[in-house]
């Protein structure tokens, strides 16, 4: 397998955003993965979502664990820096990263193996930290790159390609992000476009841990009847809360929406989520009700997808730990190396 | 009855304590006093990680001559802790001496008749003096400190000084403290008879200071340009992460904003530590975690990963003795072999290995330029002896002149220029890649940082021929680290010498007394203290030089040996071991007895005195 580069040949009719960019350049190499897995599209949702908000690829850090889900980034983003790092341990690579600069934007893309078995724990502590950062696991209930063997997010009585029953019960990611205090959490499916996109602006747009399940079927280990990870299956249990229907700056909201159908967050930065009410009670901002409905859901086996929780006010690691606005990373000599001077004033206190 | 022990200068008190009870400090003022007075001494605390009664001992040798290794046997023994009486009555020299709380009355079995017992009835003194109960203990301490100066002969104002400095500027609290210390003072004059050893004033300190290597390691990572730290609780390294934190608070906060130019976090664990090392690192800022050996076999698979993708993470080791529930109280030499291999397939590391708290400054800052310019994990081997004990030090200077060094990165400027720009290509021959920043350029210079299935452009390849490519580079970048480390220091013997020693880290003290004592035996060898890995040509050729070479190192498995014989491709016959790994700090008495019994054992190498 060697690196094939897509041609960048740019057709001069296609469109562009607020920084002169057409979605060619939010691309990547081009995908080898299997015809029709879930991850493609996930990444193909990313390259819309960046080249809608109009972010300056460079300014865009991608970094994973190990699967085929982690090896996604190198099919989007092609100018951006990216970091291929170990298996289960992308978050304490992201979050070293995002402390020395935290001018850049940063993406983290996992696999359910990746993130919810090996890497469970790191996981959970990315998210406690509040590291600023967009999480997207890619869900697929199986290990796809190690040839399917059930994942941890598996669910209980779950069949693989060859009869065999998961007994395990599953973990729910979605559950354990509420509850370790992510900022922005929500679900969505690889098969719904629509969806997606705008959740994965909005989380680009969010200040602090924010964390998207998405379902992504892996069409070779686990697509089949008796998997509760297949197309068919997440197509007819999908159970959206909401829809998140467009992302915009500062700009009014203009469009019309009968009364109390509609919210419009808005978020630390000014970005203003609208929101239409799908299930008229969920409120997208009571963390406590949002884990006892998705429990009840769940126990229903639907699987709830939408904006499911955000904190428009939210902090961040950096605000936790006070560093100083400059990014660490460009600190120089003068900020950072107290000089001789200093250093003979303690000399002279340890005698 | 043997003659009491005499000695002006040159000898050794143990202090047998129970943790917590504010003995630290006051043992700290002892040893300070005696600094005070011009005389060396070499402190060593020693703390066992889960025995009932939590005892500590602090061993203090006096030493006139400036040996700062342990000696061994006690001369003094200051016993505080009920609990460890008999193990510490039976650790004194015969004609030494046992001074103790005479308050309870105790049987004459206790006692042995061939030390001077020495009886203070500390507690009762106390419970006259203060009403309340940790007042009493707490002045207890200074009160046996008094009494001590008073049988040593320790100039009072000199630590009537010392507490005035401690107190400064809260006469409510120096009061009172002086007051004890003038209390036992004044007791053990009226009261206790004199003994044989003296603290006489001298001019053997000089300008240095005194300090631990935890802290002078974490000064050096302030000087050395560090902002992020990642650490996971673990002695001995613990009070590593701790001083950094101090220093930062000090050194580091913007006086504008109040806003921090660091971040310091506790990670859920090593691998959690050394991966945000690794993330900081790849993209610009200078990180570094502290570890011990258990952290450190955690961190294996991500010092792998940062070797391959060429990340100049940071690690200090401050080695200590077996796993978990083994000795990790303990000092060793043992992570020797486990840091400079660590981790998955061919893989080697930069290891440096300081002497004492000054080098812990001075190489723990350069640790950072060395990783920037290498783009490689580089260690810093530590051990408990020098990281969590205070010893006397050259005091630290900085050259306000030097620029850290942030090796090769591309910038924008570069990028736009048309420099040619590949991840892993080797342009200038020295093994070592340009990097860019995340984030540098609109269009040029981003790369996909992965394993080593790549080529010279960072672009995805599992093709033998680019993997071997890779490997040979990064060879030839470990030839260019044996340039840069810090060369070994050579210590020629006075007369030409056939065998030579080979030594490094916390050795190095009691090495260098070891080499006066042989040299008053007749033996003479040349000395090799090593500072790096890999090692450079000056440590090759020294053992060439030589027909014999004693490896004194602090493990069982002769682990540097190893690496010697690995590494430079030494006939093992050359190399003969001398091992210490009991835990405790190696001592000259025993390089000494080794080294001369070993020469008398093989053949005679002893050098004819002419
Ligand atoms: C330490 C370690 N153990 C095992 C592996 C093998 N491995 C590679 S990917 C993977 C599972 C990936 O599953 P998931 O994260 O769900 O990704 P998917 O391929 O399903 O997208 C495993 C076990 C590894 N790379 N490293
Ligand atoms: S194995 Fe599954 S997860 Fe991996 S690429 Fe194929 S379909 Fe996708
Ligand atoms: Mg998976």
């Amino acid at each position: 397998m060697t690196y094939l580069a897509k041609p960048k040949l740019h057709h001069p009719a296609l469109p562009k955003n607020k920084l002169g960019f057409t979605r060619r350049d939010y691309e990547g190499a081009v995908s080898t993965l299997c015809a029709g897995c879930g991850h493609d599209s996930i990444s193909a949702a990313i390259i819309q979502a960046c080249f809608e908000l109009a972010l300056p690829p460079h300014r865009i850090a991608k970094l994973s664990g190990i699967g085929c889900s982690s090896k996604t980034p190198t099919y989007f983003l092609g100018v951006s820096h990216g970091f291929n790092s170990v298996h289960g341990r992308m978050p304490s690579v992201l979050t070293g990263a995002n402390l020395a600069n935290r001018d850049l934007i940063y993406l983290g893309v996992s696999g359910d193996g990746d993130s919810a078995s090996i890497g469970l724990g790191q996981f959970a502590h990315v998210l406690r930290r509040g590291v600023n950062m967009v999480y997207i696991v890619e869900n697929n209930g199986v290990y796809g790159l190690t040839k399917g063997q059930f994942s941890a997010t598996s669910d209980k009585g779950s069949k693989s390609k060859r009869g065999v029953q998961n007994m395990d019960a599953p973990i729910d990611m979605i559950g354990m992000a509420l509850q370790l205090g992510a900022t922005f959490v929500a679900r969505s499916f690889s098969g719904d476009k629509a969806q997606l996109v705008p959740l994965v602006m909005a989380a680009l747009h969010h200040h602090g841990a924010a964390f998207i399940d998405v379902i992504s079927p892996c069409v070779a280990f686990n697509n089949h009847v008796g998997s509760t990870k297949s197309f068919d299956y997440v197509r007819e249990h999908n159970d959206a809360v909401n829809r998140l229907d467009v992302i915009e700056g500062r700009a009014e909201i203009t469009a019309d929406y009968a009364p109390g159908t509609v919210e419009s967050v808005v978020q630390h930065d000014g970005s203003v989520l609208r929101l239409r009410k799908i299930h008229a009670d969920y409120d997208p901002h009571d963390r406590i009700s949002a884990m006892a409905f998705l429990q009840e859901r769940q126990a229903a086996g639907e699987i709830v997808t939408g904006l499911l929780y955000v904190d428009p006010e939210a902090h961040d690691l950096h605000d936790h730990v006070e560093t100083v606005e400059k990014p660490l990373n460009e600190l120089g000599e003068a900020e950072l190396i107290p000089g001789n001077e200093a250093l003979q004033k303690l000399n002279a206190s340890l005698r | 009855m043997p003659q009491p022990i005499a000695s002006t200068n040159d000898f050794v008190v143990k202090f047998a304590n129970v943790n917590g009870s504010g003995s630290a400090s006051a043992n700290l003022l002892f040893a300070k006093s005696i600094l005070r007075m011009g005389v060396p001494v070499a402190t060593r605390n020693i703390f066992p990680s889960n025995i009932q009664g939590l005892p500590t001992w602090y061993e203090v040798r006096v030493s006139a001559a400036g040996h700062l290794g342990r000696r061994g046997g006690v001369d003094l023994m200051v016993a505080m802790n009920p609990q460890t009486w008999a193990q510490d009555i039976a650790s004194i020299d015969p004609g030494g001496y046992l001074f103790y709380d005479s308050t309870k009355p105790m049987p004459p079995s206790k006692f042995r008749d061939d030390i001077t017992v020495i009886g203070m009835p500390l507690t009762e003194i106390c419970n006259k003096a203060y009403a309340d109960p940790r007042q009493r203990q707490l002045f207890k301490n200074i009160i046996y400190i008094g009494a001590l100066a008073a049988l040593l002969g320790i100039d009072a104002a000199a630590i009537e000084q010392l507490i005035g400095e401690q107190y400064k500027g809260k006469e409510k609290l120096f009061g009172p403290n002086r007051d004890a210390l003038h209390m036992g003072h004044d007791y053990a004059t009226q009261r206790l008879k004199p003994i044989s050893l003296k603290v006489a004033r001298a001019d053997a300190v000089g300008d240095r200071v005194f300090i631990d290597g935890n802290s002078a390691a974490a000064l050096g990572a302030v000087y050395g340009g560090a902002t992020v730290a990642a650490w996971y609780p673990i002695t001995p390294s613990t009070s590593m992460a701790e001083a950094f934190q101090r220093y930062c608070r000090r050194y580091r906060v913007d006086p504008a904003t109040r806003k921090n130019r660091y971040a310091i976090i506790q990670g859920e664990d090593e691998l959690a530590s050394v991966g945000i090392v690794i993330g900081a690192a790849w993209n610009g800022a200078r990180a570094f975690t502290c570890t011990s050996g258990p952290g450190l076999s955690l961190m294996q698979e991500f010092l792998g990963l940062a070797y391959f993708a060429e990340i100049p993470a940071v690690l200090f080791d401050v080695q200590r003795a077996g796993p978990s529930t083994g000795m990790p109280t303990r000092t060793q030499q043992a992570d020797i072999l486990a840091a400079a291999y660590a981790s998955h397939g061919d893989t080697k590391h930069v290891l440096l290995f300081p002497e004492d708290p000054y080098e812990c400054f001075e190489l723990g800052a350069l640790a950072f330029d060395l990783a920037d310019r290498l783009q490689t994990p580089v260690f810093v081997m530590l051990d408990l002896d020098i990281g969590m004990n205070e010893w006397l030090t050259k005091p630290f200077q900085w050259d306000d002149g030097h620029r850290l060094d942030r090796g090769k990165v591309m910038t924008a400027a570069d990028l736009d220029a048309g420099k040619e720009f590949g991840r892993y290509l080797d342009v200038d021959g020295d093994g070592i890649p340009y990097r860019t920043y995340p984030g540098t350029h609109p269009s040029k210079g981003a790369y996909f940082t992965r394993g080593t299935s790549r080529d010279r452009y960072a672009r995805y390849t599992e093709e033998g021929a680019a993997y071997v490519d890779n490997m040979q580079r990064l060879l030839r970048k470990f030839e260019t680290a044996k340039k840069l480390v810090p060369a070994a220091v050579r210590t020629p013997a006075k007369q030409p010498a056939k065998a030579g020693v080979i030594y490094f880290g916390s050795t190095a003290a009691a090495m260098r007394e070891s080499l006066a004592a042989l040299e008053g035996q007749g033996i003479h060898l040349d000395a090799l203290r090593l500072r790096g890995f890999p090692f450079g040509t000056e440590v090759i050729e020294f053992i060439a030089a030589h027909e014999q070479v004693f490896v004194v190192e602090q493990n069982r498995d002769a682990q540097l040996r190893t690496l010697l014989m690995t590494e430079g491709g030494i006939d093992p016959a050359k190399l003969v071991p001398v091992l210490h790994y009991d835990g405790t700090p190696i001592t000259g008495r025993f390089i000494t007895g080794a080294i001369s019994s070993l020469l008398r054992a093989v053949k005679p190498l002893r050098e004819v005195a002419s």
